[in-house]
């Protein structure tokens, strides 16, 4: 595209950084419309586009985990991002909008991402204090401050005035905040929009379990004044009023179109700029519409994927291109709470002429699962599935929905597509073209080329494949459908989903896991003779190496499993690229006497060892040749040192703040949680190392959302965050409960660590490990904090064995006299240092000499006889 | 190269290894499962340091093997073939075991190796 007149390049105005905005400039970016134009995007909201779609979780993973721009600036230098920037009118004679401040910019094409707003009815006392809406981050903050219980412990009550899907969702938050919450619907049942009246009343009871209350086919007639401007309950149309501290209003959403309606740009009477299939204004061809404040051909969506849809069309456009044009969505949906399923798709009222309805209903197992079939078009005798409702069990969703979308042929029996324990393999028979992920447009035949073994891709497992596809990455509810996809063709073509740990066992580390406690197996002999072949190898040896620790306890050099052991754990000492080894005593929690420090230092010199402050807060000394290690550990034993298991995939260290006792902010004693955190899980063997880390308060001195496990002081008890990581892909820690005391915190993070240890991977960190769940962290949280699998009290237990045999490897390692006999640098020369092993110095210490020619001993050194 | 006595058969477990001092060459030395004995070059040619006695011993279908502690990288413990990559080896020496005392002997092949004795 050639420059503007005034020689600038070309720029594209977009107004609304929100879900689709953000989308479209991803778009712009990525496909090169940044290459000939200039991106302004300008956002009223204070922050970055977030995943609105994900908003409830903000109540648990905050803001920044909501983020689509973490670091709220695009990498491209083409594309400006202003926040807390209102537009406030359109010039289009002149191609310009003026922002808030009176700023006017100029555009040669401007898109409109405004959004959506929620309606507000307008009934009286609806601007009281304590009445609110659910749409942004801000608008749960405030909901939150409103929801604490009063100064006396009194808990809140609040009603959400609309019972759709946002409603629910609403009310559910609010009763996880501790506020007994109602529903308001003025409709007959609950979701009106998508589901009948059996599938509204099952969702009721439902809903009322999870300890709602539900009140539908009422109007609201006013929100009632306490007398001083504050919500005092909600006034119904023939029923008594709600007592109620808190009013949200869902009762749908309208397009933000006024911005184009006072430019004289064509609206539609329900709302929305009216656009064509190209996302062009009908009125200005400078001017297009995108996501919910768009209306194409009439019609407003309120859903995410049409919006990404309509953003790639207009970038498309823009381009050039011709490809693309919108004609319409998926409308299906699938409830978000915690333990109701409900899901309701394609023409779910049978509304197709001839379209039958096929119903399993189950009142006392609160089941509801309708399917509407219609007559195939050109196939006769045959039927395709037009829409269903699933309510009480939704796990069908991800296969049903594709199959409306795809029109395949249903098979002969449909009804065994909703019958209880009947799900076969079908997703083989979906067709390719069938979109199996509808939040990212992804069908089957892109996923089955990402996992084409002969492909460009070659993904090999579902991260790969939703990383790859971008599958499953935003409402999540097509995971099962894609995994099974993936597995299925794995399976098809004999690549079978290999799981296996390594050639010698066919079993993954987690059923190894099992077999072992099953049949509890004491060595690794047992266990490949047992289950595997061969006599294993550098993978299976140390797993089994953890396994057995992790169940049995004991020292990890005792007998036979000495030799399974990893070089690391085989000589308690981690080695170093010369041969040599470091070593690093436990510092709990990072605090230590100047008595210690003064040890560590005469050790070090002593020895000639390079000494270095970790990253763990404690202090590394290298340059140890192995036969020197016992010496310098009976050094340290005797200054009241244990080992720090940097050597193991075991607890490192629980990184801790100064906190309350010096901090002049802090609210806990950090240091003491720390410590007794480290000493409560030093040498527990796990899948990978572990790291926790307490912080005195939400300055969060000491990173602990960067750890495994993470504790937050806070003015009521502690916050327990799960599952960070450093290293390559690093991961803040998520929330798993707040404010909880010292026990409960304890008795969490034990179900948790436990949970960990049984069912990872090898080598799989608590991050990836959580990621790979079914349901992810909101699947530890049952296991965890609810209790769903009722393992609780053995997680427990088998913690409790733990810290009870802990005893200090290396201690117990010199105390005997055959673990010793190891640490030998020739066994028929156990005193001759390893001649291979050089210095130099540098910076005033030790460092390994550069090793550049084969390693040459000579032929002097005495050769020592058999002992 | 003659042969060298290193230590009795109890001083090394099964399916472990242990350096030997041989003719001023370190040597490791390890015993399989089946208490068959096998010698390579303790130098990881990959890693450049004197440290293949302390991998850990397994198999590869039938072929016993070590695993550089370094690196991992496999070596066939009968001839010292690096298992992923053929072209690096290691030297690998025989050993016989007389009356509970083992002994490292001569070269088992005249191939040249990367690590030319002295
Ligand atoms: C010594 C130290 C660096 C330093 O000089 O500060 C270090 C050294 C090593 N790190 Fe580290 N890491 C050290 C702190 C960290 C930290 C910071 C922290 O713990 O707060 C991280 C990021 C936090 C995390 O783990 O999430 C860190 C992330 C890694 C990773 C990446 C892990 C991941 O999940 O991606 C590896 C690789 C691995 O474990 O597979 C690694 C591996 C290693 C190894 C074991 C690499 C190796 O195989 O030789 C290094 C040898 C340690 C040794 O010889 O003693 N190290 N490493 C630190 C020892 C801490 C301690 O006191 O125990
Ligand atoms: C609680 C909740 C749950 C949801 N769940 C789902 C779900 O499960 N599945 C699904 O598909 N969809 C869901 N949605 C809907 C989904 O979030 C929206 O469809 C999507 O966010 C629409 O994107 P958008 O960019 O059009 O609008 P928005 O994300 O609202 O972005 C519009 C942005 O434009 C800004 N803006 C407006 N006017 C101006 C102006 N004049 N100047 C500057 N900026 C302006 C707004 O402040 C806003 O930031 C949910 C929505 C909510 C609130
Ligand atoms: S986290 Fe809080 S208590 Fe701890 S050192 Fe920082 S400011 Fe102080
Ligand atoms: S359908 Fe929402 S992420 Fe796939």
């Amino acid at each position: 595209m050639s420059p503007t007149t005034d020689g600038r390049r070309p720029r594209i105005v977009v107004v609304g950084h929100g879900m689709v905005g953000h989308r479209f400039v991803a778009a712009a970016v990525e496909r090169g419309l940044t290459a000939t134009h200039d991106v302004v995007v300008l956002g009223e909201e204070p922050r970055a586009a977030y995943d609105r779609v994900a908003l409830t979780s903000f109540f648990e993973v905050g803001a920044d985990a909501l983020s689509l721009l973490p670091g709220g600036a695009y990498d491209d230098p083409r594309v400006t991002l202003r926040l807390t920037t209102a537009v406030v009118g359109i010039d289009r004679d002149a191609r310009t909008v003026t922002t808030a401040e009176g700023e006017e910019i100029a555009y040669d094409e401007l898109v409109l991402a405004t959004g959506a707003a929620p309606f507000v009815p307008p009934v009286p006392g609806k601007d009281l204090d304590g009445c609110f809406v659910y749409r942004t981050i801000e608008d749960l903050e405030a909901i939150r401050t409103a929801a604490a219980p009063g100064p006396d412990g009194t808990r809140k009550r609040g009603v959400v005035i609309g019972g759709g899907l946002l409603g629910l969702e609403a009310a559910n938050a609010l009763h996880q905040l501790g506020v007994e919450a109602h529903v308001v619907e003025m409709a007959p049942r609950l979701m009106p929009v998508q589901l009948d009246e059996t599938g509204g009343a099952t969702l009721v009871r439902h809903i009322e379990k999870l300890g709602l209350t539900v009140h539908c086919g009422v109007a609201s007639t006013e929100v009632l004044d306490d007398g001083t401007g504050r919500v005092a309950g909600l006034g119904l149309r023939d029923a008594d009023p709600i007592a109620a501290d808190i009013v949200v209003f869902s009762a749908g959403i309208r397009p933000r179109d006024g911005l184009a309606r006072d430019a004289a740009l064509e609206v539609t009477p329900r709302g929305g700029v009216l656009v064509d299939e190209r996302l062009r204004s009908v009125t200005d061809p400078h001017v297009w519409a995108i996501g919910e404040c768009a209306a194409p051909a009439g019609v407003m969506y309120g859903l995410v994927a049409p919006g990404y849809a309509m953003a790639e069309i207009v970038v498309d456009t823009l381009l050039g291109g011709t490809a693309g044009a919108f004609t319409g969505a998926d409308m299906s949906t699938k409830l978000k709470l915690l333990g109701v399923d409900v899901a309701s798709f394609g023409d779910a009222f049978a509304t197709t002429p001839d379209a039958l309805e096929l119903v399993f209903s189950d009142a006392v197992a609160g089941l509801y699962k309708k399917l509407v079939v219609g007559p195939a078009p050109d196939a006769p005798d045959s039927w395709v599935l037009l829409g269903g409702i699933l309510v009480g069990d939704a796990s069908a969703y991800g296969l049903l929905r594709p199959m409306v979308a795809s029109g395949m042929l249903l098979p002969d029996n449909p009804e065994e597509l909703i019958l209880p324990e009947s799900r076969g393999a079908l997703q083989l028979g979906l067709p390719d073209e069938a979109v199996v992920c509808s939040c990212n447009n992804v069908t089957k035949r892109d996923l089955l080329d990402a996992v084409d073994v002969d492909g460009a891709h070659r993904c090999e497992d579902l991260g790969a494949t939703k990383a790859c596809t971008g599958a499953g990455t935003t409402c999540g509810s097509c995971v099962p459908t894609v995994k099974g996809i993936i597995e299925d063709y794995f399976t098809a073509v004999g690549k079978a989903v290999d799981t296996s740990l390594c050639e010698h066992f066919a079993l993954t580390r987690q059923e190894l896991f099992d077999v072992v406690a099953v049949h509890g197996y004491r060595s690794f002999t047992e266990v490949v003779e047992g289950h595997g072949t061969g006599r294993g190898c550098d993978i299976c040896r140390p797993t089994i190496a953890s396994i057995l620790a992790s169940q049995l306890g004991g020292h990890v050099l005792e007998g036979e499993t000495g030799a399974l052991q990893d070089t690391n754990d085989a000589y308690l000492a981690n080695i170093q690229k010369n041969g040599t080894y470091s070593v690093v005593p436990r510092i709990p929690g990072g605090e230590i006497t100047p008595e210690k420090l003064i040890v560590i230092g005469e050790v070090a010199r002593d020895f000639g060892l390079y000494t270095k402050i970790t990253g763990g807060q404690r202090i590394d000394l290298f340059g140890a040749r192995m036969e020197e290690l016992p010496a310098i550990w009976t050094r340290l034993v005797d200054a009241g040192f244990e080992s720090g298991h940097a050597y193991g995939k075991s607890l490192r260290t629980v990184k801790s703040c100064v906190g309350s006792t010096w901090c002049r902010y802090g609210v806990q004693d950090s240091v003491q949680l720390a410590i007794d955190l480290e000493l409560r899980y030093r040498g527990l063997r796990s899948p990978h190392k572990l790291k926790g880390g307490v912080s005195g308060c939400a300055r969060e001195c000491a990173e602990a959302r960067s750890k495994d496990f993470g504790v937050i002081a806070t003015e009521k008890g502690w916050n327990l965050y799960v599952a960070g990581n450093g290293g390559a892909t690093p991961r803040h820690a998520e929330l798993l409960v707040g404010d909880v005391d010292t026990a409960t915190l304890v008795r969490y993070l034990d179900r948790f660590l436990m949970y960990y240890i049984r069912t990872a991977d090898r080598l799989q960190r608590t991050a990836p490990w959580v990621e790979s769940l079914d349901g992810g962290l909101e699947r530890v949280r049952e296991v965890v904090v609810d209790d769903a699998l009722g393992l609780g009290s053995e997680l427990e237990a088998a913690m409790a064995r733990h810290v009870d045999s802990y005893f200090d490897e290396w201690k117990a390692t010199l105390d005997d006299p055959a673990k010793l006999a190891r640490f030998v640098s020739f066994v028929n020369a156990p005193d001759v240092p390893d001649p291979a092993i050089t210095f130099t110095t540098e910076r005033g210490q030790v460092r390994p000499a550069e090793p550049d020619a084969p390693v040459d001993l000579g032929a002097s050194i005495p050769v020592g006889a058999p002992r | 190269m003659s042969w060298t006595p290193v230590c009795t058969v109890d001083d090394l477990p099964r399916e472990r290894g242990v350096a030997a001092l041989v003719e001023g060459r370190a040597v490791a030395l390890f015993r399989t499962y089946d208490d068959a004995w096998f010698a390579l070059d303790n130098r990881c040619p990959f890693a450049n340091a004197s440290v293949l006695a302390r991998g850990i011993v397994g198999t590869r279908g039938d072929v016993p093997f070590v695993a550089s502690p370094m690196l991992k990288q496999p070596f066939g413990l009968r001839d010292g073939v690096c298992l992923d990559d053929p072209t690096v080896r290691v030297q690998a020496y025989a050993v016989r075991v007389t009356d509970g005392v083992v002994h490292i002997g001569p070269a088992l092949t005249d191939q040249p190796t990367d690590q030319e004795a002295p």
